[in-house]
């Protein structure tokens, strides 16, 4: 044990410890119990560092909201990463306002989750008194830091962040989410404007639906409806304007969109109710017209829900630094991404991602391209040999020469592909059924007009302005597009319930029509570190008992594969552990020394090539440990499922060695194809589109970007929504993947929920039209059948998507 | 007639009244973070600097 008597890193502990206790910041079992302060026990020194801080700054109530707030500290962490932030060029375009002094800076911190994060981040000023004031948003996890730059820095406030825990997120493309929400903004004030109006409309309405026009009442009535029209002022040209633009935007480009309708139909009803009630003929029909805007817009305020924190627009800049440390003859300097160029030398420490092709000049370069290939062993690269971008350094730090510029590299040259030019959003739309059914009902409708004109020309010439007006009121789209946009709206929250996040409605229409899903294999279908093979002698359970006891505190992959597989235990006394990064841990465990790692540091040859393995030593003993990928949790209920509806393909980026297993689940009619590079898995979805299908991706990494973005509906799989996916069209929950054929019927579903809702709504549409070409429309019939269809569709919609979900036992909430 | 006129013109000022109610909490930014005031709440800022000891 050589590793135990020399160096600084080794300590030993000298007082007896009576129990295993919970580390007062993280809530991690410490393992050693030797790290104390104020009789507090921490599981690392980063945690006790983080309470050190917090201490002696009077912040301590961070700990009184929730007890072990903290994140564990354990994973050791680099702080001149953060170099780049004195760039004032990468700095400049983080910051949200500066005058030169006070500066304004928003970050997003994924590891918000309590109220004692909260309380900190906003008390970030008793740390660093150049902090005036911090703010947080608790549901985007977003804080807004205002700070003077004489007093502190944009660096040193990231790494405060960095040093109590709360690691910024940071990223250059997340810039253009402003705009997006004022356009929310903006609707949400027509929406409240036009409910204001709609509502007094309908109660100024209220005589005239029950005839109280003559005696001394009858001086009301033309006070009424003076008011409803200066009531519906707003609504026509505040609420409804949007209507207004796109159908006029449509019809300057020839094309009659969903809003031509609706704008018409405003239109119409304004303009004859203006007439009437100027005239002193009639009430008009003000009250549907407020009604129709009223519900056309809470419809598409339903439907228009997006997650706060949740993007969809991701690619490889947002895996990629934001700058890295670049060698010069000067010494180091500190480059963003897109001012690096070809010759550029870089230094790339444990975990940093190659930023662009290169080759290696000096150093142990470990390259795990997971992110690339979906293939999860780190390769070894000689001295000399070619790395490529999006590759992650597992080892130490290594020295590399770029050979191509960041966006001519072989994975990067994957968003020139033109599968990445279309805009999928504009296509969905233009695809979707209610498009095109709102294109045939304003043909149909305006043919039914000309015959009614047509038919009281003949007849009697003075009912032709009365009953086309009355026809185009009645016949209004919106019961049809209600149907669509309400069924819409409840079917997203319902996705998202059930852990599915769509990144907008139209999706849910394209996933109805799937009838292909392509799958990649690792990180989607399989887990690399899933199932363990035990090869050595026979562990007693007090052995069994030490191993966990070593592995429970560590946070490596292979650590947490290994605790699973022993099963839950006691913990046992430790006097000494220590983790050394890339080779495994050390531990005394009740007199006992105990290596868990690499073949190389626990002392014994590698068994099995190309096979994840670990090695444990205990006085003596060496047993071998080898990770497994197997299928993750719901995979083995869900693809069954889905193969008796769908087509399946696989693919994969590793190669064939579990193919046995994975033929099993599948049937003879799946293509099972491997060594797929990011650009094939394009391609062969391209192929299948070809082919008239309509393909799902189901994938989970960069590798799958192309084919992701090239499908009609991409979903990445993530173990954490929160967490950073390429860019798709919908995200799984990975915990949820056993509800996936599921979500699919449900998504069938909702074509069948909008038809029935269509149907109903054109039994009213055809009622209205029966009174309106017989010049017979009164206001109170249309004021009877404009709330009763739209209320009808509501529950329709929102009852039938509720039943079907419990059928197939979803959950609604 | 007067009574019912002063009637209707106070019920819609009223409703007018949480029109610009509504209007004001979207554009205070009210509806941005549901969970974080209920959480706020809690604060007492009665921090206090822990004495060094020597």
């Amino acid at each position: 044990m050589q590793a135990l008597s020399g160096g600084k890193e080794t300590f030993v502990i000298e007082r007896p410890v009576k129990e295993q206790q919970l580390c007062y910041h993280c809530g991690t079992p410490c393992i050693t119990n030797s790290v104390t302060l104020d009789e507090k026990v921490f599981c690392c020194d980063g945690c006790k560092l983080v309470y050190e801080i917090l201490d002696s700054n009077g912040l301590c109530d961070y700990y009184k909201f929730q007890n072990h707030p903290g994140l564990s500290q354990i994973k050791a962490k680099r702080f001149d990463k953060y170099d780049y932030l004195d760039n004032k060029d990468i700095a400049a375009k983080l910051i949200k306002f500066t005058d030169g002094n006070y500066t304004i800076v928003n970050f997003y911190i994924p590891g918000v989750h309590c109220s004692s994060c909260m309380w900190l981040l906003e008390h970030l000023n008793k740390l660093d008194i150049g902090i005036a004031e911090s703010r947080l948003n608790f549901t985007t996890k977003e804080v807004t830091i205002h700070f003077y730059t004489e007093k502190t820095s944009l660096r040193h406030i990231v790494e405060l962040l960095a040093t109590v825990g709360y690691e910024p997120y940071i990223s250059l493309d997340d810039i253009g989410k402003k705009e997006f929400k004022d356009f929310n903004r903006q609707r949400i004030y027509k929406l409240g404007v036009a409910g204001f109006c709609f509502g007094n409309i309908m109660m100024m309405s209220f005589p005239e639906y029950f005839s109280i026009n003559t005696g001394i009442e009858g001086k009301y009535v033309a006070l009424f409806r003076m008011l409803n029209l200066i009531l519906a002022l707003p609504v026509f040209f505040y609420s409804a304007s949007e209507f207004f633009n796109t159908a006029w935007k449509g019809l300057k480009q020839k094309t009659l969109n969903i809003d031509a309708p609706i704008a018409l139909a405003i239109i119409i009803t304004f303009g004859r109710s203006l007439y009437e009630i100027i005239t002193k003929t009639g009430a008009g029909y003000l009250d549907s017209m407020s009604g129709i805007v009223f519900f056309m817009l809470v419809g598409r305020v339903l439907q228009e829900r997006t997650y706060k924190s949740i993007s969809f627009h991701r690619d490889y800049k947002s895996y990629f630094p934001i700058a890295v440390t670049v060698l010069t003859d000067k010494g180091t300097e500190s480059k963003s991404l897109q001012d690096l160029k070809e010759k550029d030398v870089v230094a790339l420490h444990n975990d940093e991602i190659i930023p662009a092709d290169a080759i290696v000049l000096n150093g142990k370069a470990l390259i795990d391209y997971s992110f690339v290939t979906g293939e999860s062993q780190p390769v070894e690269v000689p001295i000399g040999k070619t790395v490529y971008a999006g590759g992650r350094q597992a080892g130490e730090k290594v020295v590399i020469q770029l050979m191509k510029p960041v966006a001519g590299s072989y994975l990067t040259s994957l968003w020139d592909h033109f599968a990445f030019k279309k805009n999928k959003i504009q296509e969905n739309k233009e695809k979707s059924i209610v498009h095109i059914l709102s294109k045939h009902f304003t043909i149909i409708l305006l043919s039914l007009a000309l015959i009614t004109t047509v038919y009281w020309a003949i007849n009697d010439p003075s009912k032709i302005i009365s009953s086309v007006s009355a026809m185009l009121i009645v016949a209004c789209p919106c019961a049809l597009l209600l149907s669509a946009t309400f069924t819409n709206g409840i079917l997203l929250r319902i996705f998202s319930a059930n852990g599915l996040f769509l990144r907008n409605a139209s999706v849910i229409e394209q996933m109805g029509k799937i009838d292909h899903i392509v799958f990649d294999k690792t990180g989607t279908l399989t887990e690399n570190n899933k199932n363990i093979e035990f090869k050595g002698p026979e562990l007693s359970d007090r052995e069994k008992g030490w191993l966990y006891t070593v592995a429970i505190s560590s946070q490596h992959p292979y650590s947490r594969a290994l605790v699973q597989y022993l099963g839950k235990r006691d913990a046992v006394n430790v006097s000494f552990w220590k983790e050394r990064r890339g080779k495994g841990l050390e531990a005394v465990v009740q007199g006992n020394e105990i290596l868990i790692g690499s073949a190389a540091f626990v002392g014994v040859k590698e068994e099995r090539e190309n096979t994840a393995a670990m090695y444990a030593y205990i006085n003596g003993k060496i047993s071998a440990f080898y990770l497994i990928p197997g299928f993750r949790d719901g995979v083995a209920e869900a693809i069954p499922s889905l193969k008796q509806q769908y087509d399946l393909s696989l693919l994969s980026g590793d190669n064939d060695r579990q193919k046995q297993q994975i033929v099993s689940l599948f049937n003879e009619h799946s293509s099972l194809l491997f060594e797929q590079q990011p650009v094939d898995k394009l391609n062969y979805v391209a192929k299948l589109q070809n082919e008239h299908k309509h393909v799902m991706m189901v994938g989970d990494g960069l590798n799958d970007a192309g084919a992701l973005q090239q499908s009609n509906v991409g979903i990445t799989l993530s173990d954490d929504v929160n967490n950073f996916t390429p860019s798709c069209d919908a995200i799984l929950d990975a915990k949820r993947f056993s509800y996936f054929p599921q979500l699919l019927k449900l998504s069938r579903s909702a074509q069948l929920i909008v038809n029935i809702s269509f149907a109903v709504s054109v039994i009213y549409n055809l009622v209205g039209l029966y009174f309106a070409m017989q010049g017979l429309m009164k206001p109170v019939i249309a004021a009877i059948l404009m709330p009763c269809s739209t209320l009808s569709i509501v529950l329709l919609t929102s009852g039938v998507s509720g039943i079907i979900s419990k059928r197939l036992g979803l959950s609604l909430n | 007639m007067s009574a019912l006129f002063l009637l209707v013109i106070a019920s819609i000022l009223v409703a007018a009244a949480f029109l610009i109610a509504f209007i004001w909490s979207v554009k205070t930014n009210q509806y941005e973070d549901e969970k974080g005031a209920a959480m706020r709440i809690l604060y007492d800022d009665s921090i206090k600097i822990k004495q060094v000891k020597n």
